[in-house]
């Protein structure tokens, strides 16, 4: 419960922090949340090693969880660090509480949809995890895109909820049963059954943004606040990810032959339409949405092999994901803020006025489209790996060809950066210390995660007990 | 710490001066350094190397080191060498070291450009010292990507377009390739990545072989300009400044050769000799059209980018004959048109960036005008198309020789089909030679022009003495590939 608590306590600090402080006492509440984070950070990195159950096994826990929340916690940490320069503009300032308490409970809520070990624990934990986040998406209500995306968000999340209480119902009705240890002793791959694991995935594949359920991801990714959008991307993917896998290995185990057919047909559906429609995107948030939508393809591929290689491979590629995507949000995120700008055009010739970042964004895109010797290498070659451990020779070839369509689009940025002329370039400027801060945080990431083993070597020594 | 490790902590060394200097002087002064300490490092190599082998040590690969890296995925740092990577090593290092100075004057972005550069050349060089798959094709991805900047930013003519074909052609190769090595680690049962252990071990199942052998091959073979997959080559080396193209050409283009030598043949030689007959005739169209192409071709890049097709095809060809003498003539040709090739492109470098055109139609009687740079480009041109005392000729005299060994119908017939490109060479070679070279100027500008400078003259030099020492005396390198081509195509012939 130690990630639960502490996150419990931060967020209460917080509130009670917006609460009481006036004047200047406000000025800290940014420093103060970072530091809160990366103490809550601190405090879990390391996890302990029992594996235990609590409230009657309504929650879970296993070592793996743990790391996995403590990834997710560090990715918060990079958001927040981001948010600083976009929430002290005029428009935010007054609810800068708001933002944090909100962001931290959908936090709270990934965390207990992860160690959940009740259908009913999981619905509400996801809930959790959905309903703050809409008002996130909507945060700059008196923009227009922001609250259209707002919208978007909660009717897609809610259809997609219902679809999956449809199918838990279904679960219910066949083994009467709501507790993960429980049903995966009573299922027997019914058709009714099968059926209720299709309308499983449509919740979960709408949170991991797995076509076919990812057509709210583009415009949600585009209205967002952009350090929003950095999170959704990123924690909100990555947690979904993770217990769609727990999920699938600890309750439908016995069903295993039905849902790595559906898994199967919905990596290669999320990594080739991700891949062709991220093309043919100018608006830069919304290229990185349609890549993110491949990229939540690749990592289903961990998934799909269902052993402790894919495990770990898993949590390490959300890791590297992690590092590689805030660092790109981060610089979308900065340019935003200084110059307006959004369009790929807008970033032609950003070499000559901002090299350090032109740079760092290029190390970003390289390692999303896993180029050696940047950890995005590491994680894809580990997945790829796993996956063809048991046997989907075919499927990874798919994936393996689909990495030059993402090379492709990923090198178009490059491109624009270095090699197009232009007569307007983004002038030059000098982005925050927060900003700076979590962009060596995502360096640091990129950098070291391949290189440096022992990272790998730490989550394989707990990828056990699922 | 293990010499063979100074090839990839040299470069990274250089990485880091790099990008701590402030002006071109340091700049120059790095690389000068690194290239300088690269060579000096590949010379003692060789001599280390023959002296190991003179003291009696017979083992397949020497100066090896073995570090586990990723334990749980069986992925070690395992380095070491054999006559191959010996002779593979000193053409990166000779290379590198010519294209430093070849790139002299090179404007604008200094900087970036030589970080790229030295980027390119520690994945070549860590290509060449590892013996792990993984960290073999981490190499060979690290000395891949620097191209697109490389040709995108510095490049020439249609440089975007060709920056993004050759990236995505050579990338799209290497996750076949990715393919091909899961599918060897695999289906080996090996609990390591060792490439000798995976030999030694000698279990992959031959309908797993039959799809993992192409896959391999045609990922390393696309690199090699493996027809009909050679397409990226004439626009990336036409459009890639002087020193990228003589690095690409000379040693980048190897490793494609080497990697479907020592992986995919050594590792699947059932498959290999299954299969062999598909890749003898794919490169054997290899080496002819690559060779009528560079005869109808006007820009002097592209004769020179064509004429590469068809000598690295001459590679691929010589080793899928599957006898020591070919693969010997092989890894001859490798280091030979390695050498050429960047002598050639250095020249049309230092050409065009006086005469600032290739076309062959608009240049005439360059000899009275830069007689060094004239000298420099008719012996490259003699190399090529295999004068005897020049590298070219020792080179492809092994290999049809070689060749020719194979006493069936289907290997002499291609034999000498693939000997006709010696004629072809030659024409295209003499009429770009006579037609640029000769006769009298007409272009009033070229007049005017200068002869090298000092750092072109010492890379032309350079390359030269390097071409004639292969040429001359050939034997000491020869007997050094001989025996370690051995193991291989006895591995080979066992089946």
């Amino acid at each position: 419960m130690r990630p639960e608590l502490s996150l419990i306590a931060v967020i209460l600090l917080l509130f009670f922090f917006d609460l009481f402080a006036k004047g200047k006492a406000r000025d800290y509440f940014q420093p103060l949340a970072c530091v809160l984070m990366a103490v809550h950070v601190l405090v879990n990195v390391v996890p302990s090693r029992e594996a235990f159950s609590l409230f009657g096994s309504m929650y879970q826990y296993v070592p793996m969880m743990s790391i996995v929340k403590t990834v997710m916690a560090i990715g918060t940490l990079v958001v927040i660090l981001q948010a600083s320069n976009w929430l002290v503009g005029d428009d935010t300032r007054h609810k800068q509480g708001e933002f944090y308490v909100l962001l931290l409970s959908t936090l709270l809520g990934m965390n207990f949809m992860i160690s959940a070990g009740n259908f009913l624990m999981f619905f509400i934990a996801l809930e959790l995890a959905s309903v703050p986040m809409a008002c996130l998406v909507a945060f700059d209500k008196y923009k227009h895109h922001s609250a259209e995306a707002g919208a978007k968000y909660i009717l897609s999340a809610l259809f997609s909820s219902g679809l999956m209480l449809y199918g838990i119902s279904m679960l219910y009705g066949t083994t009467g049963t709501l507790y993960f240890d429980d049903m995966a002793a009573r299922l027997s791959g019914t058709p009714l059954q099968v059926m209720a694991l299709v309308f499983f995935f449509s919740g979960l594949g709408f949170k991991i943004s797995l076509v076919p359920f990812h057509l709210w991801t583009a415009d949600a990714y585009q209205g967002a606040p952009t350090t929003v959008t950095g999170y959704l991307s990123v924690v909100s993917k990555g947690a979904a990810a993770f217990t769609l896998m727990v999920i699938l290995m600890k309750v439908f185990a016995p069903m295993v032959a039905e849902w790595q057919t559906v898994l199967f047909w919905l990596i290669i559906a999320s990594i080739t339409i991700g891949n062709l429609f991220a093309i043919r995107q100018q608006n830069m948030k919304r290229f990185l949405a349609f890549s993110s939508i491949s990229q939540a393809g690749y990592v289903m591929l961990g998934v799909i092999g269902g052993n402790a290689m894919g495990m770990t491979s898993l949590v390490f590629y959300l890791l590297v994901y992690l590092a590689a995507n805030l660092a790109a949000f981060g610089i979308v995120n900065v340019i935003e803020r200084n110059s307006g700008k959004l369009d790929m055009d807008d970033y032609n010739g950003l070499y000559r006025t901002n090299p350090k970042l032109a740079f760092l964004m290029t190390l970003a895109l390289f390692s999303l489209a896993g180029i050696p010797p940047f950890a995005g290498f590491f994680s894809k070659f580990f997945i790829f790996m796993a996956a063809f451990s048991e046997g989907f020779h075919l499927l990874v070839v798919i994936a393996l060809l689909n990495t030059i369509i993402s090379l492709y689009y990923y090198l178009r940025v490059v491109k624009a950066m270095y090699i197009n002329p232009s007569d307007a370039p983004i002038a030059t400027f000098r982005s925050d210390g927060y900003t700076r801060l979590s962009l060596v945080l995502c360096m640091a990431g990129v950098l070291l995660l391949g290189i440096a083993s022992s990272v790998y070597d730490g989550i394989h020594l707990f990828s056990f007990g699922l | 710490m293990n010499i063979l490790s100074l090839f990839v902590l040299v470069p990274l060394l250089m990485l880091l001066g790099l990008w701590l200097s402030k002006s071109i002087n340091q700049i120059r002064g790095v690389m000068v350094a690194g290239s300088t300490a690269l060579l000096g490092l590949a010379v003692a190599l060789v001599f280390m190397y023959l002296g190991e082998r003179a003291s009696g040590n017979t083992a397949e690969m020497l100066f090896m080191a073995d570090y586990v890296w990723y334990a749980p995925l069986n992925i070690h740092y395992t380095i070491g060498v054999d006559g191959i990577s010996v002779a593979m090593l000193l053409l990166s290092a000779i290379i590198v070291f010519t294209g430093t100075f070849a790139s002299w004057r090179l404007q604008p972005l200094t900087k970036e450009y030589f970080l790229w550069f030295c980027l390119l050349s520690l994945g070549v060089f860590g290509f060449f010292i590892c013996i792990d798959l993984f960290t073999m094709f981490m190499f060979y991805e690290v000395a891949l990507i620097p191209m697109y900047l490389l040709i995108g930013v510095w490049g020439s003519g249609r440089k975007e377009y060709s920056a993004m074909k050759l990236t995505l052609m050579l990338m799209g190769a290497s996750a076949l390739l990715l393919a091909g090595i899961l599918g060897i680690y695999f289906g080996s049962g090996a609990t390591t990545m060792n490439i000798l252990e995976i030999a030694a071990l000698h279990n992959i199942p031959f309908e797993q072989q039959c799809i993992w052998f192409p896959l391999t091959f045609i990922g390393f073979g696309v690199l090699g300009a493996l027809f009909p997959f050679h397409t990226w080559s004439p626009d990336g080396h036409a459009s890639a400044p002087t020193a990228v193209s003589m690095l690409h050409a000379g040693v980048l283009m190897k490793l494609g050769g080497y990697g479907c030598f020592r992986v995919a043949m050594y590792l699947m030689p059932e498959a290999a000799q299954e299969l062999s007959w598909i890749f003898i005739i794919l490169t054997t169209i290899s080496v002819v059209y690559g060779a009528f192409s560079a005869c109808v071709q006007k820009d002097l890049k592209y004769i020179n980018a064509y004429s590469s097709v068809s000598h690295c095809g001459l590679v691929l060809f010589a080793i899928l004959m599957m006898n020591s003498t070919a693969s010997t003539g092989a890894i001859l040709q490798m280091l030979s048109h390695g050498l050429m090739t960047a002598l050639f492109f250095a020249l049309i470098g230092m050409i065009y960036g006086r005469t600032h055109t290739r076309d062959i139609r608009e240049l005439n009687g360059l000899m009275r005008i830069m007689p060094f740079l004239a000298v420099g480009y008719v012996i490259a041109g003699l190399a090529n198309l295999g004068l005897p005392g020049l590298s070219g000729f020792i080179a492809e005299m092994t290999i049809f020789n070689g060749a020719f060994m194979n006493d069936d119908v289907f290997h002499r017939t291609v034999t000498i089909i693939a000997c006709t490109s010696i004629v072809i060479t030659a024409v295209y070679i003499l009429r770009v030679v006579g037609k640029i070279l000769y006769g009298t100027c007409t272009n009033e500008h070229h007049l005017k022009l200068t002869d090298a400078t000092w750092d072109e003259r010492l890379a032309v030099i350079f390359l030269v003495v390097a071409v004639a020492g292969l040429g001359l005396a050939p034997f000491w390198i020869s007997d050094m590939i001989h025996e370690s081509v051995l193991p291989i195509v006895s591995h080979l012939a066992l089946n």
